[in-house]
């Protein structure tokens, strides 16, 4: 027998609280319908002895006290999970919205997942070539690696993600890939600009998409997510495919979390985000990666925008404290035209160090990589000096270093939005670079490499 | 008694109307008997943290007490294997839940099928007091498990088994108290792992722990014993550094405790160390090292309590009379669990919603380093490096702040050197060490005589070059004299030279205390040829053109550890290059 009970207590912004709730378990999921036929989604988030409050995804506007029917459905909130997935659309919550049937499921699973043991996954060592010489060369991305890009509103970061799922070549058999893309809060146009580009790029059949848009009720972001990635942990290991997760932009998603938290009391931390912002983000991030008696992979690239473009905002900062490594764009290179506005300096691959070299990319990787970061971090202080003393006061290696920071921006960062360019032909161009400069210069690498690679313009 | 769930927040589980429980007493929750922990008691309610998932618990499941604290099982089989915060094993858990965590696993601590080659070492008749060691056994090819009766146990010992193979729960002697009650002991013991283990006493340290990286051992050592802290934003390095010390420092033992980090991380962590060759022993890595994993999807009460798990091997380890250090990356996440638990407590928060008692757990847990006697008459010591995550990368934040009051090591890891890849990221000018008065002496004696007065100039460069630098960047550097333009240059191969070392480079990754010292010879020496040169009026360009410099910096790869020698000829180079001017 079906238990519905009448009516709710409390109503408090996207929670209500029912009360003489019997066999209530905690995080089950619950139907409720409203008196005029419409049913909303939720989720038990607290449990105290008979009073139960529930998180309503969909919102509360139009329940009142005596209008709503609750049903408690004896399960977490589950993902229906399938082969048919691939090339579907779905809602923030999972449920199909491109008018096609229901998917069919052949398992379902708790959208929370569990963790990964530490010691069945397999350490990523495989890199993706995306043909973006600032990502190849300066921050490599690997199979199975984390690797988010700190934007900010308005800069090229969209074009970014289109232009690594475009080119973004999986070593091996092409027909294990899939792209699984979590769109939360953003616009219905950058959500038709995915669309569309993935369109062109002909692997519309391979995406799965899960759109919860900027005018969508906003609490079904939390889940929108972890649906994405419990689709993506089935099509990865069970089904051994490689999938890129791209998810935008987990600044609205963390401000969802917010309201969510402090609609239900709780005491806030740092810029009224929760306290367990980390756990709960770290909770999503670590859903990549590669393990044991698997083929498959998970490779997810967060996109989010830095309010103000801080850097310390709690959201990239705890973001970075996960997530092994960052692409971070820049404002006065994306507003001088470059694009990729790639910042060198600031992004980093943490993987990359065992995914390069020898066997992965080229034996002279690490050596240009290092050697090209060192030289342009100079260019930064080269490039202040000149500020205050102009560039024809500085010394002759200094406006060597200016002639190079030039060139490293506008010919090795700067590429075109179709231009892809093989790992070869990336390294050549930082050889180029280096030979600009003299050779005792380059001091992180070592004079057999030099010895091969380094030919500066006579 | 109805010890049934009331309230479910989260990782909290409240239980209403029961007196039964007392305060940190380990519990079992709910239908899949989850592990839990007892925190806080009111008069009509108990609040319960819990260590799994509370996905799917539903208020009037039972909660059972198990009467004693939670505890870390301490015996043979510690070493080589990882652990999740409570103690699990994950290859254990692996094994009965497959890739991924599943809740309420039922896993013992150690392998209780494996057979241990065991010498007792004690006779029917002896005393024997808490501490003394009754039974050894290989534990891996290059430590020797030492079993230790536990501190609450003295008597004498009524039965032994002879010398054989045993498995850790098999009773090998028993021993008759005072009271005349019996104590039956086996190869393992029990112990509440917020509780520090007993010792004779704290001893003066007065030898470093060598690490093999320039930066530390030679500006900022730590010593045996000693606590450090190394704060860094992401990115710095802050888990390179752990890692480095954590391969090359000399301590017999390395708990590596990975609280609240990547996944990815742990699992290059295991590959790396059983890789990974110890140079004196020619064995793994893993063969004298410990792993407490959780991960930052993992329970959040179980990473609160991996710091202390860690700890408590530790100190069991160093009971035998080894030198144990413990690498705690990161201690920020434990603070934030602290936070996130005291939250959903709905405590008073202070400073930035961190609890109030931030600063006397972080005391707590650092106190617990320290050279000791320990109770069988040995020396041992607990050495504590922890990595902090400051918010923001601003060191002014609570868990940063606070740390620095309980540590004596601070190597603050810079974000500008590391956007120049300039490794290990150690600000020089921030950093400090509080031991150098404690270890002179010692780097006297076995270093060389020198050693202090070369670092003191060093640091003196370093100085000088950072005041020079502000003047440079206003006005350039043209308008130095050469003296100045000369420390400038110096300080720049102190910089490249000896501080920047290259963990991927076979000379580099490890260098003996006598080659750090022949280095800082070496450039000082220089320095004071070309101040000499300068002097007879020489113009800087040119003692710089002679290329001295960049051959002192490149020493680090040159020169090989076991090949010095090589040096020596450096020296008359520098003089003849100087005269030929």
């Amino acid at each position: 027998m079906v238990i519905e009970y009448m009516g709710v207590q409390e109503i408090s912004g996207s929670l209500i609280v029912l009360d003489g709730v019997k066999n209530a378990s905690f995080e089950e999921s619950v139907l409720i319908r409203l008196e005029n036929g419409t049913e909303r989604a939720g989720r038990i988030v607290q449990i105290d002895g008979q009073h139960v409050v529930i998180q309503v995804f969909e919102g509360t506007p139009g329940i009142s006290l005596t209008n709503t029917r609750t049903r408690l459905l004896g399960r977490p909130v589950e993902m229906p999970l399938s082969m048919e997935l691939l090339g579907r659309v779905f809602d923030g919550a999972g449920r199909p919205i491109d008018g096609l049937s229901d998917i069919f499921p052949q398992t379902r699973r708790d959208v929370n997942g569990t963790p990964i043991n530490p010691v069945s996954r397999v350490y990523p060592r495989n890199y993706i070539e995306t043909g973006i010489s600032s990502i190849d060369c300066l921050m490599t991305l690997i199979r199975g690696q984390k690797l988010p890009i700190f934007s900010g509103s308005g800069m090229h970061h969209n074009e970014l993600a289109a232009q690594i799922v475009r080119q973004a070549k999986i070593q091996g058999d092409d027909a294990g890939f899939a792209i699984v893309f979590a769109a939360m809060g953003v616009t219905n146009d950058v959500a038709d600009f995915f669309r569309r580009s993935f369109e062109e790029s002909g692997v519309l059949n391979r995406v799965l998409m899960f759109l919860n848009l900027s005018n969508d009720p906003i609490i079904e972001r939390i889940l929108t997510p972890r649906c994405a990635l419990t689709a993506a942990e089935y099509l990865a290991f069970d089904k051994s495919m490689h999938i890129l997760v791209i998810m935008t932009d987990m600044t609205s998603y963390a401000e969802a979390l917010r309201e969510f938290s402090s609609s239900k009391g709780e005491i806030p931390g740092r810029k009224g985000y929760p306290g367990y912002l980390y756990s709960d983000l770290a909770s999503l991030y670590e859903r990549a990666g590669m393990i044991k008696g698997s083929t498959g992979s998970v490779t997810q690239i967060p996109i989010l925008t830095m309010p103000n473009d801080d850097i310390t905002h709690p959201v990239p900062d705890l973001t970075g404290y996960i997530t092994e490594g960052q692409i971070v764009l820049d404002r006065t290179m994306d507003k001088s035209g470059i694009y990729p506005p790639v910042s060198a300096l600031p992004s980093l691959s943490r993987l990359m160090k065992d995914g390069i070299g020898e066997g992965f990319t080229r034996a002279d990787h690490a050596a240009v990589a290092n050697q090209l970061f060192a030289c342009y971090a100079r260019v930064q202080e080269a490039r202040s000096l000149s500020s205050v003393i102009g560039e024809d006061e500085l010394s002759p290696s200094d406006k060597k270093l200016m002639s190079f920071g030039r060139l490293f921006d506008s010919k090795f960062i700067n590429q075109g939005h179709l231009e892809n360019r093989t790992i070869d032909q990336t390294l050549d161009l930082g050889w180029q670079l280096l030979s600009v400069l003299p050779r005792e210069e380059l001091d992180r690498i070592d004079d057999k490499m030099l010895d091969k690679f380094y030919k500066p313009d006579i | 008694m109805n010890n049934s769930i009331y309230g479910i927040n989260g990782p909290v589980v409240t239980v209403l109307g029961s007196t039964e429980f007392s305060m940190l007493e380990m519990v079992y929750v709910g239908d899949d008997r989850l592990v839990g922990e007892v925190i806080s008691i009111d008069n009509d309610k108990t609040t319960i943290q819990v260590y799994e998932s509370t996905t799917g618990l539903c208020p009037g499941q039972q909660v059972s007490g198990t009467g004693a604290p939670l505890c870390a099982t301490l015996g043979p089989g510690i070493l080589d294997n990882i652990f999740d915060g409570i103690g699990r094993p994950l290859k254990a858990i692996e094994d009965t839940s497959g890739n991924f965590i599943s809740r309420s696993v039922n896993v013992t601590a150690l392998d209780e099928q494996r057979e241990w080659e065991v010498t007792i070492t004690v006779n029917a008749g002896d005393t024997l007091t808490p501490g003394v060691i009754y039974a050894t056994c290989p534990e891996t090819a290059v430590i020797t498990h030492k079993c230790m009766v536990p501190p609450w146990i003295s008597g004498v010992v009524e039965t032994v088994k002879p010398s054989g193979k045993y498995k850790v729960n098999d009773k090998v002697i028993t021993v008759r108290d005072e009271h005349g009650a019996i104590h039956e002991l086996t190869l393992c013991q029990k112990w509440p792992i917020r509780t520090p283990r007993p010792t004779v006493g704290r001893l003066y340290s007065s030898a470093p722990l060598i690490t093999g990286q320039r930066v530390i051992d030679s500006l900022f050592p730590i010593a045996r014993g000693g606590t450090a802290a190394v704060p860094g934003g992401f990115g710095t390095g802050k888990t390179m550094t752990q890692q480095q010390l954590a391969k090359w420092c000399d301590a017999d033992i390395i708990i590596y405790i990975g609280c609240g980090e990547r996944g990815n991380e742990m699992s290059q962590v295991l590959q790396e160390f059983s890789d990974l060759y110890d140079p004196k022993t020619g064995r793994p890595m893993t063969d004298r090292t410990a792993l407490i994993a959780n991960t930052s999807n993992m329970p959040v009460a179980a990473r609160e309590a991996s710091i202390y798990t860690g700890i408590t091997l530790a100190e069991y380890y160093r009971d035998m009379g080894y030198h144990v250090a413990i690498m705690a990356d990161s201690t920020s996440r434990w603070a934030e669990a602290l936070r996130e638990i005291s939250g959903r407590l709905e405590e008073m928060p202070a400073e930035e919603g961190f609890p109030a008692y931030l600063p006397s757990r972080l005391s707590e847990f650092y106190e617990r380093a320290g050279m000791v006697k320990t109770l069988c008459g040995q020396t041992g010591s607990v050495t504590v490096i922890g990595a902090v995550s400051p918010q923001g990368s601003d060191f002014s934040e609570p868990v940063t702040q606070n740390t620095k009051r309980f540590t004596r090591c601070f190597w603050a890891l810079d974000k500008s050197l590391a956007y120049a890849r300039h490794y290990p990221a150690i600000n020089w000018t921030d950093s400090y060490s509080e031991y150098i008065d404690d270890l002179t002496e010692w780097y006297k004696t076995n270093v060389g005589d020198d050693f202090m007065e070369c670092r003191a100039q060093i640091t003196t460069i370093l100085q000088d070059e950072s005041k020079l630098m502000e003047i440079v960047k206003l006005i350039g550097s043209d308008v130095l004299s050469d003296d100045q333009k000369l420390i400038i240059e110096t300080a720049r191969t102190i910089r490249i030279g000896f501080l920047q070392q290259n963990a991927y480079h076979k000379n580099d990754t490890y260098v003996p205390l006598n080659k750090q010292l022949v280095m800082m010879r070496v450039i000082l020496y220089l320095h004071k040829s070309a101040q000499a040169a300068l002097k007879s009026g020489k113009p800087i360009s040119r003692v710089i053109e002679l290329g001295l410099f960049d051959k002192a910096a490149r020493i680090k790869y040159d020169v090989p550890n076991d090949n010095l020698e090589l040096l020596d000829s450096f020296f008359s180079e520098i003089d003849q290059a100087i005269k030929s001017l």
